[in-house]
């Protein structure tokens, strides 16, 4: 009896149908089970950080400073320093991650661009605090204070391995045949690259950069050592700057009731700021073709 | 006359009454526009042509054909040196456009591409608005001066590609959203609109239904009075109806080259017959 015939036989006894029906609803329900649990333990952080934090959310709380214990005052300075630094990161971090994703991705052939992604995928596994550290080392201590500019740096060190990694595979991703298809037009290599892939993968992109984003705006350990935080809305890039999460950092571990409160609602404001960053960067770069 | 002479051809592979003959008679004068000499291509190690060895006359249609994997579409894109972009690939051998070494170093690789264009096996249009898939080429090069220029020759390469009807309702629209066959025309318009002197066609037509592919067979008998085409097909009767001279490849060898009408009705060698008459391939 041959294979096929085999197989044709299995497949019209009755149990072996049963078994692979019991099997399938098996492994469908663990899998849902799976989504369940994970989907489950994020909606209940989420639910208790709002129920939490939701009490001391005004508008003063948004816009005004902090004060000492018992004046209420708020968190507008670190909102506002978060922002700073993460346009600040951004703006650095972005274009050189996608440059470097690029280049891997389109002409990184040969020793040199296997050594440059070893040492991308290093970076990414560097802990940020050590990033926080260096930056200390070589921005900090030769202009003698703490800056935003500093935090900056450190996020936007944070952000180019995890841009230029998404950048490269998403580019991976654009078919061959688009590049011949446009170089077979008379197209430049660069013109090829800026007008067709990059075009062609941005949304894959554009969710690697919110990615980075999403990470570095969590990040509290490397702004300690270099925006250090601030208790004033500041207006100088070389100076000190307050963020969220080294405000919630601070009021966290503070023994006073009323700043633990703060704590919850700068945490809640943090996420909601991640969150419309998220629904921003989606709604700009979906796909129109 | 022909069929009387060579009895085993079948009669669909003759050539209709009407048309190419005229023209064909023209062609043998005219001057080569692209030669190629003892070609060999490698992928790596293994070589997919052998010593081919070709010359192609100015204006004329010249249909490539052979079984799946003999290096057809390999030849083709030996032709504006597509297959540089192919990692690990090597060419041996010569082959000029106008008397020009193409793969000499101080050839402008962009300047050939866009002198001769071309059509792939796959359609693969960019993930852009039916619009800009024509343009781009042109905005590309400059072509144009003016906005209405450009969207002119937008519209005359659709209509040269037997699109315009389909597609004249939704040029912002996605090119993906068109069917496959209508990808296809897209992508010859596109070729078409940078109006390049030769032309070369991976199968252009695989993925067309019967009128479209008239259409697409009317417009290269068309093309024929400015560019210089050569088309790839695995229609016998395609080749026949559109096709001045016709090379026979096998194997990576090019076996035969001859006037159509010769290669359908009295090849000088039984392979090629047999391949035409199907007795294999
Ligand atoms: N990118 C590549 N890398 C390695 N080998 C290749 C590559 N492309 C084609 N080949 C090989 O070269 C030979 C010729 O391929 P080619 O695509 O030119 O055939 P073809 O005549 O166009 O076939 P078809 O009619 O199926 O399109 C084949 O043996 C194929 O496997
Ligand atoms: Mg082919």
């Amino acid at each position: 009896m041959n294979v096929t015939e085999e197989l044709r036989l299995k497949s019209k006894l009755p149990r072996g149908d049963r078994h692979r029906r019991v099997t399938s609803a098996a492994m469908t329900a663990f899998t849902a089970a799976c989504t369940l649990f994970a989907v489950g333990v994020l909606l209940v952080i989420l639910a208790y950080i709002a129920w939490q934090g939701i009490g001391s959310v005004s508008l003063r709380f948004l816009l005004d400073s902090p004060r000492p214990v018992g004046e209420g005052g708020g968190i507008g300075n670190a909102i506002l320093g978060s922002i700073v630094l993460l346009l600040l990161s951004s703006s650095a971090g972005m274009p050189l991650g996608i440059s470097v994703g690029v280049y891997l991705s389109e002409f990184g052939r040969g020793r040199f661009a296997s050594l440059l992604r070893f040492v991308v995928d290093t970076l990414t596994g560097i802990p940020s605090i050590v990033t926080g550290v260096f930056v200390y080392t070589i921005v900090v201590l030769p202009l003698k204070h703490f800056s935003a500019l500093a935090g900056g740096i450190a996020l936007a060190l944070i952000m180019i391995p995890i841009v230029a990694r998404t950048t490269e595979e998403m580019i991976k991703l654009v078919p061959q045949s688009l590049r011949e298809g446009a170089l077979a037009l008379g197209a430049p290599q660069w013109r090829v690259t800026l007008g067709v892939v990059i075009p062609a993968a941005a949304s894959g992109i554009a969710t690697g950069a919110m990615l980075a984003v999403a990470r570095v705006s969590g990040e509290t350990a490397p702004l300690l050592f270099t925006a250090f935080g601030s208790r004033f809305f500041s207006h100088y890039l070389d100076q000190p700057i307050a963020s969220l999460t080294v405000q919630i950092y601070s009021y966290a571990i503070s023994p006073y009731d009323e700043w633990h409160a703060q704590a919850w609602a700068a945490t809640l404001v943090l996420m909601t700021l991640i969150l419309g960053i998220n629904i921003a960067v989606r709604f700009f770069t979906r796909k129109k073709f | 006359m022909m069929s009387a002479t060579t009895p085993k051809i079948p009669s669909q592979f003759t050539l209709p009454q009407d048309q190419s003959k005229a023209s064909f008679v023209s062609t043998p004068a005219a001057p080569a526009k692209i030669t190629v000499s003892d070609l060999d291509f490698y992928y790596g190690r293994s070589q997919a042509l052998f010593q081919i060895t070709l010359s192609i006359p100015e204006r004329i249609v010249m249909a490539l054909i052979g079984p799946s994997g003999c290096g057809k579409s390999t030849f083709l894109r030996t032709l504006n040196r597509m297959n540089d972009v192919i990692p690990a690939t090597r060419v041996e051998g010569q082959v000029t456009i106008d008397g020009n070494d193409i793969y000499d170093p101080g050839t402008d690789v962009v300047d050939l591409r866009r002198r001769v264009g071309m059509v792939f096996q796959k359609s693969n249009p960019f993930p852009k608005s039916i619009f800009d898939n024509v343009a781009y080429g042109l905005r590309i090069n400059r072509v144009t001066k003016s906005k209405t220029e450009l969207a002119d020759r937008v519209e005359q390469a659709l209509k040269d590609a037997a699109l315009w009807s389909e597609a004249k309702d939704r040029l912002h629209q996605s090119a993906l959203g068109l069917s496959g066959g209508q990808q296809q025309r897209l992508c010859i318009a596109r070729a078409l609109a940078i109006r390049p002197e030769v032309i070369l066609m991976d199968e252009p037509a695989s993925a067309l239904d019967p009128i479209a592919t008239s259409k697409i067979e009317e417009l290269i008998v068309d093309l024929k009075q400015q560019y210089t085409i050569v088309i790839v097909t695995h229609n016998m009767q395609q080749a026949a109806r559109v096709s001045d001279t016709t090379a026979f490849f096998l194997l990576g060898k090019l076996i035969e080259v001859n006037p159509t009408e010769k290669i359908f009705t009295a090849p000088d060698q039984k392979v090629t017959e047999d391949y035409i008459t199907g007795r294999f391939g």
